[in-house]
């Protein structure tokens, strides 16, 4: 029987490596990876905490994070393949239009 | 035998997830997101979660990921030569600092509340169905929210991808 602070532990050392790879990457995709990262962080949360509380509730919200992730990337994707045919960057620093 | 797996699966996830965050060409960044994913599978099944494990290999690891090793070749990324900003490394330490401490917060409260019912109904009709039944009754209108969403990003991705014609080109739309 593994504790479910293993499991928040787990969880806790994923999210901040996603948070990391967002704050640090200059690629755009491997920005949306850092972001997947930390999505699948929470999940890990949800179902850790709906096993220890005996509930269905967090593997349904579970369900429900997965597919936003899926509309994320597909948007996400979306825009980079925008922003690269008119500029040829996938790098951050450059993709600066709403910066003001 | 379970915590054995479960230090497998723990130990390889966050091995893949500073992998994906740390190697420089995207596509091996992408199959290190594949690894993480189908650990995580893994650690859910060990979470009695059957359902959510297949959910999250086929949807993940079968349909988002592929999607971004497709724009990842068809963009044809070069490895770069300069990864990281700089700038910003140094936040590295003030988030490592505020994870430790959270986990200490965390780690010392107990994680007390009320327990559910999960065990009877999984018990009774199995894992999928149990979450079936709870997904059409109780969480009706998160799903149709959800399912609006998909169609709009859907729409969205479609309308954004679309290479613009040439007439609209020209008049400069």
């Amino acid at each position: 029987m593994v504790p479910v602070e293993a499991y928040v532990t787990v969880s806790a050392i994923l999210f901040v490596t996603g948070l990391v790879g967002v704050l640090i990457r200059r690629n755009f995709i491997i920005v949306l990876m850092a972001i997947e990262i930390m999505l699948n962080a929470a999940n890990l949360n949800l179902v850790a905490f709906a096993h220890h509380l005996d509930s269905l509730a967090g593997q349904v919200v579970a369900l429900f994070v997965i597919a936003i992730a899926a509309g994320e990337a597909a948007v996400g994707l979306a825009i980079i393949i925008v922003v690269f045919r008119g500029k040829l960057a996938t790098n951050v620093d450059q993709i600066n239009l709403l910066k003001w | 035998m379970v915590p054995f797996f479960f230090a497998y699966f723990a130990l390889v996830c966050v091995a893949a997830g500073v992998l994906t965050v740390a190697l420089r060409n995207p596509v091996h960044c992408g199959i290190a997101l594949l690894a993480l994913l189908g650990h995580m599978a893994g650690l859910f099944v060990l979470l009695n979660a059957e359902f959510l494990a297949a959910v999250q290999i086929i949807i993940y690891a079968g349909a988002i990921l592929i999607l971004y090793l497709f724009v990842l070749m068809l963009l044809n990324l070069k490895t770069e030569e300069r990864v990281l900003h700089r700038r910003y490394a140094w936040y590295i330490i003030g988030v490592g600092a505020v994870t430790v401490e959270l986990l200490l917060v965390l780690l010392a409260s107990s994680y007390a509340g009320v327990k559910g019912e999960a065990a009877e109904a999984v018990q009774a009709v199995g894992n999928s169905t149990a979450i079936g039944i709870l997904m059409f009754s109780d969480y009706l209108l998160p799903f149709e929210i959800v399912g609006v969403f998909l169609l709009g990003a859907i729409v969205g991705a479609i309308v954004l991808a679309k290479t613009p014609a040439q007439a609209d080109l020209e008049e400069g739309r």
